[in-house]
């Protein structure tokens, strides 16, 4: 019956994982996947965000079809994405493509934290990239919502380097003045929080994000002792002036349409 | 059994007794005696050194009598004066940047820095970076971009600390900034991992036009000790680790993410400061006067292409 995050096809009701209430599908999905008890935000997929933030039937995804290879032969790496495209029914753990939203062009980009933790090896990396040159070639903002355990430890060094890249094609998207909202969200950490989820122009995530650089455990395992309450969370974030706004999924579209009518006019008039 | 000699790796013991003998034995003067014993070392450092596993060199790496970053400046740069801080909220002791001259051209140089003894290892915090640390680092090459002068950095390092101040402080931020800075610096950067390339930590100061390594450097995107906790749920079996994450320089040669591995003297860098120095300040020479023929807007294009051009995959249907 229950599931406490991840959703499949066929699930009537579900478990609340902070609260422990259960709550009937019809009445999550049309509450935004928010607990309508404690107000958690359930972990939803790149479609739910899709549909929470463009504009309906304006997606139009792009470079659908890059796989990644295995250049380090990597035990069980094969096994596992054939695992994750089975369980996703994607290619790897970022989509990006055109899409509209309160009507203005943008460049859109999800990840699927589904997909092997949501982690970026050579495929999101280089997708993200892409990402940033479509936008920057069109002159459109760029939205990417992030959620990842970090970088892909199965392609190795290859998988750190996507730091470096899509970190350096975002320097160029910044120095022609295209905007780029960043949402992070739950959880968001290590090699993507290190590179591009934390250089938006302007950082928004949801109530209760797990936000940060080191995994929690690394943490107390080196510091020996236990983390307060709400550490790296997204309120701790905002607290710490590292994000710019935490908002309840509901108002997430209205809060970048918001930011966009100010921030972005196309061309200047 | 004379015990195992401090500040050597375990498989290097049978050579750190022939050191020990040798020490006897100068004392003693006995000439035939002392070269006798000089062979015996050299020869026993080809054979331990020659076909090194890929763990060993994570071990050489790590080694306790390695030269560091102050150690190399020493060595190979004049005129250096250090500088400090971030202009936010402290100096980090783990990176160490500051302007010099190289065979009297002016550089800029950042590197991360370990501690030699107890005190100084503490003081240095291993050698990992508070994003205070990265901001300093990004603030001295800003600097010398402005004023022309072309920026060395050295990469030895864990890892970034994972700690709560860290945290608190915007560690992730930090390092996605100097990413995306070091990418429109407009003079040369060249970086070179001499020692543990600790993931993001390392990368913060290593986007180069020119990533070089030390032979016996690594550079990876988690530490063996971890890679075998998620892989085995046993951080014991690093060794395996360190073969399957392909982190040594001629593995990262291999995959296209270093320009070139920069030569150790015999046995490692550890053996011979001086020498290591010597080899470090020639390649990092060449690659500067190679670099600085082009001009600023084509070196940052070159870097950018370079850094987008990692990584493989095949577009359209699967296998």
């Amino acid at each position: 019956m229950v599931e406490s995050s991840a959703r499949s096809g066929e699930t009537l009701w579900f478990r609340c994982s902070r609260c422990g209430e259960i709550i009937y599908r019809k009445t999550l999905e049309s509450n935004f996947y928010i607990c309508n008890r404690c107000g958690y935000h359930f972990r939803i997929t790149p479609e739910d965000y899709i549909r929470i933030i463009l504009d309906d039937g304006t997606w139009e995804e792009i470079d659908a079809d890059i796989l990644a290879l295995d250049p380090l032969k990597f035990p069980k790496y094969q096994e596992k994405l054939k695992e994750a495209r089975a369980k996703t029914g994607h290619a790897d753990a970022f989509a990006y493509g055109r899409g509209r939203t309160g009507g203005v062009p943008v460049v859109f980009g999800v990840m699927d934290f589904n997909f092997i933790g949501g982690s970026m090896g050579p495929v999101v990396g280089e997708k993200v990239a892409r990402s940033v040159r479509l936008a920057r070639n069109e002159r459109r903002p760029l939205i990417i919502v992030a959620t990842s355990g970090g970088a892909r430890m199965q392609e190795g060094i290859l998988s750190l380097m996507q730091m470096a890249k899509t970190s350096a094609e975002l320097a160029l998207l910044r120095r022609d003045g295209v905007p780029f909202i960043s949402v992070p969200v739950d959880p968001c950490t290590a090699g993507v929080m290190a590179s591009f989820a934390s250089l938006g122009d302007v950082i928004i995530s949801e109530p209760g994000a797990l936000l940060g650089f080191a995994g929690q455990r690394v943490i107390e395992d080196t510091i020996g002792q236990k983390l307060p309450e709400g550490f790296q969370r997204a309120e701790f974030m905002l607290k710490h002036g590292l994000i710019d706004i935490v908002t309840p999924r509901r108002r997430l579209k209205e809060t970048i349409v918001n930011i966009l009518s100010v921030l972005w006019h196309g061309e200047r008039l | 059994m004379p015990g195992v000699s401090p500040g050597w790796l375990d498989f290097e013991q049978p050579l750190a007794e022939l050191f020990e003998r040798l020490e006897e034995v100068n004392a003693l003067g006995v000439t035939t005696e002392i070269k006798k014993l000089q062979q015996q070392i050299e020869e026993l450092k080809i054979k331990l050194y020659a076909n090194l596993t890929p763990w060993q060199r994570v071990q050489l790496a790590r080694h306790p009598r390695r030269p560091y970053t102050l150690d190399y400046i020493e060595r190979m740069v004049t005129n250096f004066v250090e500088l400090h801080g971030d202009r936010a909220f402290a100096d980090d002791p783990a990176i160490v940047a500051g302007l010099g001259k190289i065979d009297e051209i002016p550089f800029a140089i950042i590197g991360h820095q370990k501690g030699k003894d107890t005190k100084e290892k503490l003081t240095r915090n291993f050698g990992m970076p508070h994003p205070e640390g990265y901001r300093k680092a990004l603030r001295i090459m800003e600097l010398a971009a402005r004023n022309n002068v072309p920026i060395l950095c050295l990469i030895d390092t864990p890892g970034a600390y994972p700690g709560i101040g860290a945290e608190e402080r915007g560690q992730a931020e930090a390092i996605a900034r100097n990413l995306r800075e070091m990418a429109l610096l407009t003079v040369p950067v060249i970086a070179v991992v001499t020692g543990e390339g600790g993931s993001g930590g390392a990368l913060a100061i290593a986007v180069g036009d020119r990533v070089l390594m030390q032979e016996n450097a690594v550079y990876s995107v988690i530490s063996p000790e971890g890679c075998a906790a998620i892989l085995w749920r046993d951080g014991s079996r690093a060794e395996e680790a360190a073969k399957v994450l392909k982190l040594t320089a001629p593995d990262l040669l291999n995959l296209g993410v270093i320009d070139e591995i920069v030569p150790e003297p015999l046995g490692g860098a550890h053996h011979d400061w001086d020498e290591a120095a010597r080899l470090l300040k020639k390649a990092v020479m060449a690659n500067y006067h190679v670099l600085n023929t082009l001009p600023g807007e084509e070196l940052v294009s070159r870097r950018i292409e370079k850094f987008s051009a990692i990584g493989v995959f095949q577009q359209g249907e699967e296998k």
